[in-house]
């Protein structure tokens, strides 16, 4: 065997993962892997705890996307107890949700994506990061770290903690939003929007067009897309039924109850990591390149893909023109950047809505709770997929057994293919380049993990 | 001369830094004095070298160096010793570093019980043997802060810390400073809600219902949380969450405190006192229900929690 690469840590992603290249004695690509490294254990030691907790202990599962773990732990502690939490608690949910995803979009495009782009995948590692950024546009980057640092203050003002929120439990959420709330978020959310639809047109002048070219060849793959959806076939992100589609773009749909059936997961000896597949499909998971099985793809392209429609008018309008050019189900890895850009402006369209009905302003916010034993599924899409927190709790409410397969390792099997897909084309005879490495990276970054 | 800057984050969950993102202008404003010399979030240092032949991990020097999350594994060890050596002045960010943290709420379990779980106990995984490789770090006994492993200069408490609190200390080392630390005081020193000294009594409320208060005033109007019989940990908990000025995080969201900030000074009992809190009010801490862990939720290292001998679930 020839020589091994070790590109570690991944970089410029929220999680913490190594890929390993082999090369063969003639040096071209042998086998690539990439490692998740860390299991903290969460599914044990939630064991025992009271299922009105569980909403602020899950959350510190992701520090980027603590408010997806915390609406998928409300949801699941919803269903253990049987209760359903008034309207405004439901909408000052999706509201919160919203506001986060806005925050955490504008972060990973500006700031973990963008450096590829806009300084250019081959530059000196050393520039091409946030800093490179600020240097490159400081009008842009001061903007972004003031709309960031607005979202974080909405969540802090009104629900306390912007990471790693206490605001919802079972029954609904901790407390109402005021008038005067109300008036003062719009505005600052109708900035957001503004700002939001500047963001995807600036992205789409300035970065996808010219980087034509690697979306077409980069980690491509062709593999399955899993979403939520309402019932009328819009993408949400807080309920609705989920989506499995097949790389031809045939679809199941299931409740959230079924998932099981519908989902499996494999354990690879190389990685703590486990590896969803489509179990449904009935053929196991192969991450063999040229011919695989059962893997399908989570986060924003599975959801554009799975989703018939969005649900916001301008999103709506995105949606089209990125059809009219790459189709349905589009399956160009780098496409992850744009359409996480689509899902910003659906977010932002969503959260200026709820802050338009008169109804989130209502007391009502939470049913009392009483413990029961029982079973409960709370799915939500986070930033990075389809979110499954799957509970039962004992007759005094204490969790017996708890189930979590969270957004991002449904794309373990895809990151890896991608990052195969992207070493085996790039390098050749031994001969590559530290941009060569970070290209490869890049399949990474595009799902965001 | 900026100064150099070297980041980690161990076994966490990079709330830490997106707090640090979230300085907002302060970030801007200290970015022109810090060189980043390692921070895997943002940048693209690599241990192997940008071509990854090296045959050992290498994090550069540099004189302040950040670290986030608790030591769950031997690689994270390694990571840590490296950065210790590498690093004049060792700062543990969050309460993972500080005090284990959330994910060491897994130390009231044993390692084969967590694997057992993970990999052979949940009904959507095919039932598989532990992972096994070498770039798979095997688990240390117990999850750890960080001062467990090496000699910690500062830290910097929270879950996550407040951004205040981040520039603060940085600032303070960039004037020349080897020291840093949040003032002594409790969660309820910063606390406006009103309080009698005394409870309703009765066992010790669960938050299956809400806190009671008029939406439309103020948490100067609102009765203290463990006075409405709940358990707010706020008097055993070291105060700062709301950064510089501003109200106790949780309790802005009218929900109690879950002693994220870890205790007021090294040497305090905090399950202790909390106990001497409760019973001065009324409340009987014998019925919080799954007291040890909740009681220790961000402190499960150091010796903390520990498995127990066959225990009914959840007691
Ligand atoms: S201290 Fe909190 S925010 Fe920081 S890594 Fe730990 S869980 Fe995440
Ligand atoms: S116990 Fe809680 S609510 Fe009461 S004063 Fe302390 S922090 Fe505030
Ligand atoms: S109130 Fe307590 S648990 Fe909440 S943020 Fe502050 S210190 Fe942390």
């Amino acid at each position: 065997m020839g020589q091994v690469i070790n590109i570690q840590p991944i970089t410029r992603i929220e999680g913490h993962a190594k890929v390993v290249i082999q090369l063969d004695d003639a040096g071209n690509v042998a086998d690539t892997r990439m490692h998740v490294q860390a299991l903290r254990g969460f599914e044990k030691f939630c064991e025992g705890r009271p299922v009105e907790e569980m909403p602020r202990i899950v959350c510190h599962i992701c520090g980027i996307c603590p408010w997806a773990h915390h609406l998928a732990s409300s949801k699941a502690g919803d269903a253990c107890l049987g209760v359903t939490p008034p309207p405004a608690a439901v909408k000052l949910r999706r509201l919160m949700q919203m506001i986060a995803y806005v925050g955490d979009k504008l972060l990973n495009f500006y700031f973990l994506a963008a450096p590829d782009f806009v300084m250019g995948p081959d530059t000196e590692y050393a520039t091409r990061n946030v800093v490179g950024i600020i240097g490159a546009a400081p009008d842009i980057a001061k903007q972004v770290v003031h709309f960031r640092h607005l979202t974080a203050q909405i969540l802090e003002n009104f629900a306390g903690r912007a990471i790693h929120p206490t605001f919802s439990m079972p029954g609904g959420v901790s407390k109402p939003m005021t008038e005067k709330e109300r008036e003062d978020i719009l505005g600052k959310a109708q900035k957001l929007l503004e700002f939001s639809k500047f963001t995807i047109d600036f992205a789409k002048k300035n970065v996808f067009a010219k980087y034509l070219d690697a979306i077409k060849s980069l980690g491509v793959i062709k593999v399955g897309h899993l979403g939520t959806v309402t019932d009328d076939g819009a993408l949400d992100f807080y309920d609705g039924k989920q989506r499995l589609m097949k790389p031809d773009g045939s679809y199941d749909d299931f409740p959230s109850g079924a998932y099981l059936d519908h989902i499996g997961e494999h354990v690879e000896p190389w990685s703590y990591q486990k590896f969803p597949y489509a179990k449904r499909w009935g053929s196991g998971l192969s991450m063999d390149l040229a011919n695989p099985s059962g893997v399908y793809r989570s986060n924003c392209l599975a959801r554009i893909n799975v989703a018939d429609k969005m649900a916001t008018p301008l999103a709506q309008a995105e949606l089209e023109e990125f059809r009219s050019h790459f189709g349905r189900p589009a399956h160009l890895t780098l496409l992850y950047h744009y359409a996480r850009l689509i899902e910003l402006v659906q977010c932002a369209e969503s959260m200026v809505a709820l802050l338009e009905d008169p109804q989130i302003t209502s007391t009502e916010v939470r049913v009392a709770v009483k413990p029961r034993a029982g079973r409960g599924v709370g799915i939500v899409e986070a930033p990075r997929g389809t979110l499954i927190h799957d509970y039962e709790t004992d007759a005094d409410g204490l969790i017996l057994k708890a189930n979590l397969i969270v957004g991002t390792t449904h794309n373990n099997a895809a990151m890896n293919l991608s990052v195969k897909q992207a070493a085996t084309e790039l390098i050749k005879n031994g001969t590559y380049d530290q941009g060569v490495l970070n290209k490869v990276e890049m399949a990474i970054r595009a799902y965001d993990p | 001369m900026p100064a150099t800057v070297a980041e980690e984050w161990l076994n966490a969950c990079s709330g830490c830094e997106i707090s640090i993102l979230n300085t907002g202008g302060a970030l801007l404003e200290l970015l022109p004095q810090l060189s980043f010399v390692h921070i895997p979030v943002l940048i693209d240092h690599k241990y192997f070298g940008p071509l990854g032949k090296g045959a050992s991990m290498e994090i550069p020097e540099a004189v302040v160096g950040i670290v986030s999350g608790s030591v769950r594994n031997e690689e994270h060890k390694h990571v840590l010793e490296e950065m210790r050596k590498k690093t004049k002045i060792l700062i543990a960010l969050g309460s993972c570093a500080a005090y284990g943290g959330i994910p060491s709420q897994a130390n009231m379990f044993t390692r084969d019980e967590v694997f057992e779980k993970v990999f052979r106990g949940s009904p959507s995984t095919d039932a598989a043997p532990d992972p096994k490789h070498e770039n798979v770090p095997p688990w240390l006994e117990s999850c750890k802060a960080l001062d467990e492993v090496v000699k910690v200069d500062i830290t910097i408490p929270g879950c996550p810390p407040h951004p205040d609190w981040i520039a603060d200390a940085i600032t303070a080392l960039l004037r020349g400073g080897t020291a840093w630390s949040l003032p002594e005081r409790s969660v309820c020193d910063t606390c406006p809600v009103i309080r009698e000294k005394k409870s309703a009594g009765g066992p010790v409320k669960r938050c299956l219902e809400n806190v009671a208060f008029n939406p439309e005033e103020g948490l100067d109007k609102m009765r203290c949380i463990n006075e409405q019989g709940f358990l707010c940990l706020g008097p055993v908990t070291l105060a700062g969450c709301a950064g510089k000025s501003g109200v106790p995080r949780c309790v802005q969201a009218r929900t109690p405190c879950r002693g994220c900030f870890g205790p007021i000074r090294k040497s305090a009992r905090p399950m202790v006192d909390m106990m001497g809190a409760m019973t001065s009010i009324g409340l009987d801490p014998k019925t919080v229900v799954d007291r040890r862990a909740i009681m220790n939720r961000y402190t499960g290292a150091h010796g903390n929690l520990k498995p127990l001998p066959a225990r009914p679930a959840g007691r």
